[in-house]
């Protein structure tokens, strides 16, 4: 018991009643590091140990309101700036559209952040190593009984007076509650071999488990990734029309569509390597046009550098590299067309792009290619 | 003490000591399960695999399974999502709402309530997540920055629903969680096992019963209470705006929120009576869960039903008044047409039957209210199905119209939802304190200081 630490002495008291009275004499008699003990909350109570008002309101104010602009700044963003669209008609920041999902972040965030701040902030929970745990006293208060705990950090703490002091105001089962030496002088050894086990044995679960679902798991059937389709292929032999005839209608001969945009060089290249020209220059605003639709259009597959490491990499023929010798010496009409046109697994991509926009993608990738194979003089 | 005739009754009845509530509450977990619940388990759990092997089997082969066809794209998954949901709502109605009216009768039933809640919204939201079709896709559904510069469209209900579901389950949980700690904390210190000891204390935090704490306890109990009336309020709006918001003959009315809020609430006390007659009469609960506290409830469902009621005959009224030969036609439809026998099934089970409630012996009738819950909850089952089947049967071009006729399968994930319902219920009522036990004991008689006259005076002597 000598090199025991003292946290402080404990009365137990039988009714509601003497509890309030107890914490009020508490109180009067000058101790500031006391707690009272109680198996549910008693009414009048925080008056009695003369408690300041709850700070949560503020904490759920500021938590509700941080919320509600994070979740309406964030839709305004999204939906007005960075990918506008039109929806049923509605303008492009449609605030009462915008109230149902504001409201719930609001909610979301003041309940579970006050909660939290709570717990972790105020209570300093969880905390399962307290001297309180596993005493007489917390077995007593935690069902029928009702408890005062002096605690001796208080500054007028004097373990025999506080005794006499319990005792006078009417307190029974007086206990002296110590810390734990196990617990004060447990330190935290992270190379303990069976916490060192459990770290790697975690790992390879993690990522072995990670590993099979991703590679796996996700191409096993029925997840086929809409590569096999029941449909019909506009280009497959229908057996609807008959022989001869593919599923897709085919126009009457010379049909020309309405805002007819032909590409005029059609299965030609060359020709379009030699004939066409960029007609944008490298501005910032251009190159930042054809980085954007390059990120949405081509980075799936060529990636975000033109490198061909994209996600998709391995589940389609791999796209080739827009680095290789062979795209560096393409003409800008060359690369054009192959957007225009689409080339081997490529599809066309004509009715996603505009021709300025395939224009300022041509730019971005000049400007990739730049800066893999820059020179000397670049740098300087 | 000169009013002492206003005096409420205790809403605990028998006077137990604080000993005795720790020791009646717990007994239920501390026993041994008995072969009563392990056949209960049993036939939860077959239900509950039913449920999978149908639901596997809509992977596998895709949705064709199910009866769905071209008018009808919304069936037994959305009626069954709308369902679920709404019996949730009466878990928070009263463990938030009744607590703000400081209704002290729900002390017995709050918790079990709020555990129906989450597991309710838990079976409920397998349902949008089976529906996609591709359900390991469903991460799409939230806006998260993507190679595609793509974001999710913020003025759809579908991702209303997405918002408020999840708010809903996560805000649920947490309220259910706080209300647990302490009577973690009391398991905890009862526990003999070593085993027990460690969960509990886990679970607890390591609660100290600190008056300082329950001072900040009771505020965030407040707080969340006050968050969660207009957040339950919302979700069903919010669910109804699914249909509201289109503009379907049938669906495209304003009555929408209100009435599903009203019918959320009907069904759900139709199923926490339901399930509490049993629970109390299985763990001796009779004197926790009154007859008082039941009667209670059942004025409850009367008066949602009757509301319930009204919606259904406004609807009527508004077909015929706004002009809308549409409208008309969809409610003549769904009175005397080929979805006659769901419409009538459904308005005898939740305006009819209900209205027996009226008579006092009725509502304090143990087998009998039991019989008009169950009633109910049909009853509100097949409103969901009236709503959408009907309407979307017969919509505005004729040459589309279809009857619809559900599957095998679509039977099968409906008995696999309430399998995995009752499923997790029985493990919880093993598990936990089914009752609030720092709740019960701070409403018997004589838990509260005698001078004290913060209640109005209900507690004092």
């Amino acid at each position: 018991m000598e090199n025991k630490i003292i946290y402080g002495v404990t009365g137990i008291f039988d009714t509601p009643d003497e509890i309030i009275s107890a914490a009020k004499q508490v109180k009067s008699s000058g101790f500031e590091r006391f707690d009272v003990h109680s198996p549910y909350p008693i009414h009048g109570m925080p008056k009695a140990m003369r408690l300041g008002a709850s700070p949560l309101g503020y904490f759920a104010l500021v938590f509700g309101l941080t919320g509600a602009f994070a979740a309406f700044a964030l839709m305004t963003y999204l939906m007005g700036y960075d990918y506008p669209l039109i929806i049923s008609g509605k303008p492009f920041i449609p605030i009462p559209a915008f109230i149902p999902v504001t409201f719930e972040v609001t909610v979301l965030l003041a309940s579970v952040g006050t909660v939290l701040a709570m717990l972790f902030l105020l209570f300093k929970l969880p905390n399962n190593s307290h001297p309180l745990h596993d005493t007489d006293y917390m077995k007593k208060v935690s069902s029928n009984k009702f408890g005062v705990c002096i605690e001796a950090k208080d500054e007028k703490f004097n373990e025999a007076e506080v005794i006499e002091f319990l005792k006078s105001i009417g307190a029974k089962d007086i206990e002296v509650i110590y810390y734990d030496n196990e617990a004060l002088n447990f330190k935290v050894n992270i190379f303990e071999w069976m916490f060192v086990a459990f770290l790697v044995v975690s790992a390879l679960v993690v990522s072995g488990a990670t590993y099979i679902v991703l590679n796996k798991l996700m191409f096993a059937p029925p997840f086929n990734w809409m590569m096999e389709q029941h449909r019909l292929d506009a280009q497959v032999e229908s057996k609807f029309f008959g022989k001869g005839n593919f599923s897709m209608r085919v126009a009457p001969a010379g049909t020309v569509s309405r805002n007819s945009n032909q590409f005029k060089f059609s299965g030609q290249p060359e020709l379009a390597d030699a004939k066409l020209i960029n007609p944008l220059i490298p501005t910032e605003e251009n190159l930042r046009k054809g980085m954007k639709k390059y990120d949405i259009y081509c980075s799936p597959c060529h990636g975000y550098y033109g490198i061909g490491d994209a996600r998709l990499n391995g589940q389609f023929p791999n796209p080739p590299s827009l680095h290789s010798e062979k795209v560096r010496n393409w003409g800008d009409g060359h690369i054009f067309y192959v957007i225009t046109e689409g080339q081997n697994s490529m599809p066309s991509y004509s009715s996603q792009l505009t021709n300025e926009e395939k224009w300022a993608i041509v730019l971005y990738v000049r400007a990739l290619q730049r800066a893999m194979n820059a020179k000397e003089e670049d740098v300087k | 003490m000169s009013i002492e005739v206003l005096k409420e009754p205790s809403v605990i009845e028998g006077k137990p000591t604080f000993v005795e509530i720790d020791e009646q509450i717990s007994s239920p977990i501390d026993k041994s399960p008995n072969i009563k619940y392990l056949i209960a388990l049993g036939i939860t759990s077959t239900m509950l695999l039913i449920g999978v092997i149908s639901i596997g089997a809509t992977f596998f082969y895709g949705i064709g399974l199910w009866g769905n066809n071209n008018p009808v794209g919304w069936a037994f998954d959305i009626i069954n999502f709308v369902f679920w949901v709404g019996i949730g709502h009466a878990g928070t109605l009263i463990s938030a709402i009744l607590f703000l009216f400081r209704q002290k009768w729900r002390t017995g039933i709050a918790r079990f309530a709020e555990g129906m809640t989450i597991f309710a919204v838990m079976t409920a939201a397998l349902f949008p997540l089976i529906h996609v079709g591709r359900p390991w896709l469903a991460g799409y559904l939230f806006p998260y920055p993507n190679q595609h510069h793509l974001w999710v469209n913020f003025t759809s209900p579908l991702l209303w629903d997405v918002f408020a579901v999840s708010t809903y389950f996560t805000v649920s949980f947490v309220f259910w969680y706080i209300g647990l700690i302490p009577d973690f904390a009391t398991l905890r210190d009862r526990a003999k096992s070593g085993v027990k000891k460690v969960i509990y204390s886990i679970l607890s935090l390591g609660w100290r019963f600190s008056n300082r704490h329950w001072h900040n306890y009771e505020m965030i109990y407040l707080i969340l209470a006050g968050f969660a009336t207009p957040l339950v309020l919302s979700v069903h709006t919010i669910v109804s705006f699914d249909f509201a918001v289109s503009i379907m003959p049938g669906w495209h009315t304003t009555i929408f929120p209100p009435y599903f809020v009203a019918g959320a609430v009907f069904s759900g006390f139709a199923m926490v009576q339901n399930v509490l007659i049993i629970i109390r009469k299985i763990f001796n609960f009779e004197h926790i869960i009154t007859l008082d506290t039941l009667e209670k409830m059942n004025k409850i469902m009367l008066a949602t039903g009757s509301m319930v009621g009204y919606a259904y005959g406004m609807e009527f009224f508004i077909a015929w008044y706004s002009g809308s030969q549409f409208e008309s036609f969809v409610f003549i439809n769904r009175a005397f047409g080929p979805y006659a026998w769901a419409y009538w099934i459904m308005v005898s089970c939740n305006v009819v039957f209900p209205q027996l409630f009226w008579f006092k012996k009725i509502r304090r009738n143990i087998p009998i209210m039991f019989v008009i819950a169950v009633l109910v909850n049909v009853g509100m089952w097949f409103e969901r199905f009236v709503i959408i089947v009907t309407s979307l049967a017969h919509d505005f071009m004729p040459s589309s119209w279809a009857y619809y006729k559900p599957t095998l399968v679509d039977f099968g994930i409906l008995i696999g939802s309430s399998g995995l319902f009752f499923t997790l219920l029985l493990l919880f009522i093993k598990a936990m304190p089914v009752i609030s036990i720092a709740e019960v004991k701070a409403v018997l008689d004589g838990a509260q200081p005698h001078h004290h006259t913060h209640n109005g005076g209900r507690n004092g002597k």
